[in-house]
């Protein structure tokens, strides 16, 4: 330790800037290297790649409901009949959990595409077999927790905070969409 | 300490250089231990005993495992039928998860009668807490590798949990599953992660050792020790006494292995994992219950997951929400009497984990949570307000040898 006084202090000042800028290099340095590892836990670039699905509807009768397999996750594709149509669309959106309205989420009005995920925790809801419990509002029933939801895979009771996901989709011709 | 404790030469000629053997002897051999402990102190002994098991019968498993989505199942099965004594070695695994956690709860609730846990024993507390959620996330994360039924569910609605963050939960979802959903990637690191956790728990276990040893164990008068007159040495006394311990441990394991290996398994299990179909109830394994009851009693997505995690939380800063010095409930006429509500309310809560989530259970389930927060948050701070709390013994030897051992324990005392 130097007697001089300013010396010290001229001293103090710079060994407090090296040791700060010191220190925030070598944090600089961990996060950089830390990153990688970190993000290769993402989804690999492969599993991006997989990230589409083709669906043809051309045998799905009125009533009928297909699943299918799309970036490991069950899609619903339901031929909607008039009178569940009707329903999902004439129903007032007040006091829904998550109001939206039948046309936000279905553009063809006759096919209904929808993630079979339930938004709660993600179990796969009930109602695309002809047996199953298909829930208060008819559309779809998740025995995980208990949520129900209606004509249009939206929420209407139940812990599930919101309506089944839409993916995006398009049609490439009048009975076969492009899922992703 | 000139001339080594030690008569055989090579031991002699080994810690001279390297003192391992005197640590041994200092802290498992000579180490004073109260001479009042009673049988709930054998169960950290207990608990190191199942680490073990669990570690040797997980890596012999690992040799005959496959990760991967096509092959766990079956590989899991092939260890079942094919491997020679793979059955026995699966079911001391899979029974061994289940007492592990039997003793370690056990453990636990030993701590919270006896107030184990008050100064200044507070880290070794933490560190006990801690290895709680690393056997937690352990356990979780290997019942995820045979890859039945519940392996699947379990895993997609634990990890779900995640999305209730705001902002980020989704990412953080994508992150955790390596895909758009449990997938093979998430098998491969869990595989990775059930692997490596075990050994950091024995990290942590080796801390919890040292702050158990700098202050030595709490006793069930709760009362520090005051001299030797106090104590006796942990060999043979506390030697033979956990081997004992172990022995009555070790006959209801093998019945449970040998008579009743699925008794805490559930039988969809034994169906290959499906991501398009989810059975019809979805339950974790019966250690995780009362925390799953919680999650499902409150009827928000994020709420349930922060009560979730806060019942652990308050285990974290219970030294500092207790307000009472007085470590037994010996001589806690009132707290004596909420602690064994809180041993059925969580016991309740394991219960109503296990039924649907309809109905009364829905409502027992809100009134048990609530309780049990109410036991940790309200109740500890404040009853030492209200609590009279009974005289406490002089010192351990005198509540059990009478007048003689209070005058010398006071002559040790005037010495000091
Ligand atoms: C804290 C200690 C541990 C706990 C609580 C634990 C828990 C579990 C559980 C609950 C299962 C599922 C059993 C079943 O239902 O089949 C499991 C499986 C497995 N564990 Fe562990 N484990 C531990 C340590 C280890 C270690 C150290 C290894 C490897 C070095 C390991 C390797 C395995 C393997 C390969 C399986 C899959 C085979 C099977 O399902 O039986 N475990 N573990
Ligand atoms: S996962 Fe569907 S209600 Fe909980």
């Amino acid at each position: 330790m130097p007697k001089n006084s300013k010396s010290k202090n001229n001293n103090e000042g710079k060994r407090d800037f090296l040791i700060i800028s010191t220190y925030a290099m070598a944090g600089i340095g961990a996060a950089a290297v830390a990153w990688p590892l970190i993000d290769q836990m993402n989804p690999a670039a492969d599993t991006l790649a997989l990230a589409s699905t083709e669906v043809d509807l051309s045998s799905l009768e009125e009533g009928q409901a297909i699943t299918v397999t799309w970036r490991g996750k069950p899609v619903f594709v339901r031929h909607r009949t008039p009178e569940e149509i009707k329903l999902a669309k004439e129903v007032s959106l007040d006091d829904m959990r998550h109001p939206e309205t039948d046309e936000e989420r279905v553009p063809n009005e006759k096919f209904i595409v929808l993630v079979g995920v339930c938004t709660h925790l993600g179990c796969v809801p009930l109602g695309q077999k002809s047996g199953d419990v298909k829930g208060q509002y008819g559309g779809w029933f998740c025995p995980c927790h208990g949520s129900h939801y209606d004509h249009s895979g939206r929420i209407r009771k139940g812990p599930a905070p919101t309506n089944l996901e839409v993916p995006s989709y398009k049609f490439l011709s009048d009975n076969v969409i492009k899922i992703g | 300490m000139s001339k080594s404790k030690f008569k055989n030469p090579v031991v002699k000629w080994i810690d001279h250089r390297l003192p391992v053997f005197s640590f041994m002897d200092h802290e498992l051999n000579h180490y004073p231990t109260p001479k009042n402990l009673n049988y709930f102190w054998n169960f950290g002994s207990l608990a190191g005993f199942a680490l073990v098991t669990m570690i040797v019968t997980g890596i012999v498993l690992s040799m005959n495992y496959t990760a991967h989505v096509d092959y766990a199942f079956d590989s899991v099965e092939r260890i079942m039928r094919d491997v020679n004594h793979g059955w026995l070695i699966r079911y001391i695994h899979m029974n061994g998860a289940s007492f592990f956690f039997i003793v370690v709860y056990i453990h636990i609730f030993r701590g919270l009668y006896y107030g184990s846990y008050k100064a200044p024993r507070e880290l070794l507390w933490i560190l006990g807490v801690l290895i709680l959620l690393l056997m937690m996330a352990t356990a979780f994360m290997g019942y995820v590798l045979p890859w039945g039924q519940m392996s699947f569910w379990g895993a997609t609605v634990i990890t779900n949990l995640f999305s209730a963050i705001p902002l980020v939960g989704e990412s953080i979802v994508t992150w955790l599953w390596g895909g758009f959903s449990v997938d093979n990637s998430t098998l491969n690191r869990f595989f990775s992660l059930h692997f490596v956790l075990p050994f950091v728990i024995v990290g942590v276990v080796i801390l919890h050792l040292i702050a158990l040893h700098r202050f030595g164990s709490n006793n069930p008068i709760g009362i520090d020790v005051k001299g030797t007159q106090d104590t006796v040495p942990f060999s043979p006394y506390y030697t033979i006494k956990d081997l004992f311990g172990l022995s009555v441990f070790l006959s209801f394991f093998a019945a449970a292995v040998f008579f009743f290996p699925n008794f805490m398994g559930h039988p969809d299990n034994y169906i290959e994992a499906n991501p398009m179909v989810t059975p019809a109830h979805i339950v974790p394994e019966w250690y995780f219950l009362p925390f799953y009851a919680i999650l499902r009693a409150i009827p928000d997505k994020l709420g349930g997951v922060l009560f979730m995690f806060g019942a652990i939380a308050v285990l974290f800063v219970l030294p500092w929400l207790d307000r009472s010095s007085v470590r037994s409930s010996q001589f806690r006429p009132i707290y004596k009497i909420f602690f064994w509500i809180l041993l059925f309310d969580c016991i309740l809560l394991g219960y109503l984990g296990a039924m649907p989530a309809e109905g009364i259970y829905v409502i027992l389930s809100r009134i048990a949570t609530a309780y049990y927060f109410f036991h940790f948050l309200i109740l500890f701070p404040l009853l030492p307000y209200i609590e009279k709390t009974k005289p406490l013994p002089i010192s351990i030897s005198e509540p059990i040898l009478g007048g003689a051992a209070t005058a010398s324990a006071f002559a040790t005392r005037e010495k000091k």
